[in-house]
């Protein structure tokens, strides 16, 4: 039997299209936050780029203003794709259908690939429809970024499946009962990661921490991008680097799950 | 025509031991179940019956011992036979919202096998899943779920079978229905059959050997014929019963041919 077969992950991938296809809810549902959270953070754009022309503040509030849109597209990038990762799993856990698919040819990694797959399509449904609509309603168009938003894009990605990983891992071995974790841990890096305000404002020992997370260099850059017209190919580098020790991370760290899992008995919900 | 059973066995089991924390599951099994054979495990709840099945498939890892399958080792070198293996239990589910067709087309492919629609369309019939084919897995009676749970289990028309319970929660005639299809599949293919079971009429019809365990260990191990000859009891409900409770000579143990 081979080792990785591709045709395994489009049996998975072909079960979760079955899926989304067959709920328009779950279509729906894909693309409601990220319209809601860009009409939100549209207006407060628009507001706070109003306020500051008016009251004469000038320059740097206005500019930074003008970031927020782009900073909440890319945090939904960031968001959406763990979401999108560790949502397939959860499918598995709910259906009780992880003993199946442990019990049948389909291999862990197999079983990741076929995740991320489905992560970069729940992505494609539910955000790239809200880059058009910014463009219609706020006038920015985040395409416009081209090159730099291709690498912003992809250190996003993959800082999300590195956290899927590690909580699609957690999951299996802690059972449905760690569920609040998949929508709520990469809420941690909202503030750590400064989505929507430059390192600077964080104390020093926060910023050192700050620099230790790809999305901030991310973030750091999409300012520099819209602000000074820039691309940070320096601060996309250190982002690559620190993703890739982190996706190793967080495949060690799934696997290490499931051999725990397998040890504690749990991949069967089955205790007699 | 009946398949004998072939030389070797399907699965070998060697001091199997399985401990969580202080409590021991499954306490030092060792057996071997020849090919083409059907092997009934007994045991009262707790006895240990589902986690050793657990260990075979390689879903749990033991403390100790080994658990092998057509030759692999399934705590490290499971993947080399997933392929020939498959299993029914009502510890896992199919995906509720997916159609049956869809359920088993997905199984299919990660089974691997060449003509998928011939294959479910094949099983279909046979297991009389035609007029629910469209349906979501999660609309289905207990009877009908189980019947879509064989489909997938026979999908790779597996060379070693592991049934935990197959007709649990089953009217009589479907569970009768059940028992049928799983005496053809052995008899068609000479699949190798593990069967877990509370249902002694089941395990007498089904299996050529009967293993009863209790606290981890097998306690007593045998042709039905033989088991009740040993125990003096007209029917293996009774041989259960005397083992469970203790009050039968549980040292008597033999180990089938």
């Amino acid at each position: 039997m081979t080792a990785f077969s591709p045709s395994r992950v489009a049996a998975m991938v072909t079960r979760y299209s079955y899926l989304l296809r067959g709920s328009w809810p779950r279509l729906l549902d894909l693309m409601y936050w990220p319209t809601v959270q860009l009409v939100t953070w549209g207006f407060i754009q628009r507001f706070v780029g109003q306020a500051a022309a008016a009251g004469g503040s000038g320059g740097r509030l206005a500019v930074g203003a003008g970031t927020l849109i782009g900073a909440v597209m890319l945090w939904d990038v960031l968001f959406r794709g763990q979401l999108g990762f560790t949502l397939s799993f959860l499918e598995e856990m709910h259906s009780r259908n992880i003993g199946n698919l442990f019990m049948s040819p389909l291999r862990p990694l197999e079983f990741v690939a076929a995740m991320m797959v489905m992560s970069l399509v729940r992505l494609a449904l539910g955000v790239v429809p809200v880059t058009g609509l910014a463009v219609l309603f706020f006038g920015f168009n985040l395409w416009g970024l081209g090159v730099a938003l291709g690498l912003f894009f992809a250190n996003l990605i993959l800082t999300s499946w590195s956290v899927g990983l590690v909580v699609s891992g957690f999951l299996l071995r802690n059972g449905l009962g760690a569920e609040e974790l998949a929508w709520s841990f990469m809420f941690l890096l909202l503030p750590l990661s400064c989505v929507y305000y430059p390192v600077a404002v964080l104390p020093g020992w926060l910023q050192a921490v700050s620099w230790c997370l790809p999305p901030t260099y991310v973030f750091e850059g999409l300012r520099a991008a819209l602000n000074d017209g820039v691309v940070r190919a320096d601060l996309m580098a250190e982002a690559f680097a620190i993703n890739l020790g982190l996706m190793a991370l967080g495949t060690l760290a799934f696997l290490w799950f499931v051999r725990r899992s397998r040890e504690a008995g749990t991949l069967l919900q089955m205790g007699e | 025509m009946q398949h004998p059973p072939t030389a070797g066995a399907a699965i070998a089991l060697r001091s199997l031991t399985k401990r969580y924390g202080g409590h021991t599951a499954v306490d030092g099994l060792t057996l071997e179940i020849a090919r083409g054979s059907v092997c009934g495990l007994l045991g009262g709840n707790g006895a240990g019956k589902t986690t050793t099945i657990g260990m075979i498939m390689g879903l749990i890892l033991p403390t100790s011992g080994e658990a092998r399958v057509l030759g692999a080792d399934m705590a490290t070198d499971r993947h080399r036979v997933l392929g020939r293996m498959n299993f029914e239990s009502p510890y896992v589910d199919m995906p509720h919202r997916l159609t049956v067709r869809q359920n088993l087309d997905v199984f299919a492919r990660l089974y691997g096998l060449k003509d998928r629609r011939a294959r479910v369309a094949a099983l279909a019939a046979q297991l009389s899943l035609d007029a629910f084919m469209d349906r979501p897995a999660g609309a289905l009676s207990a009877g009908q779920k189980t019947r879509v749970a064989l489909a997938k289990a026979l999908l790779n028309s597996p060379d070693v079978l592991l049934l935990d319970e197959p007709t649990a929660s089953l009217d009589p005639d479907t569970a009768d229905w059940v028992r049928g299809l799983i005496e053809d599949d052995r008899r068609a293919r000479g699949t190798t059959i593990l069967l877990a079971s509370h249902n002694m009429a089941e395990v007498e019809r089904l299996c050529d050997r009967v293993v009863v365990m209790r606290t981890g260990r097998i306690v007593a191990d045998g042709t039905v014929a033989s088991l009740k000859a040993r125990f003096g009891r007209d029917t293996l409900e009774q041989v259960f019963l005397d083992v469970a409770r203790g009050t039968g000579n549980d040292s008597m143990e033999e180990t089938a041919a």
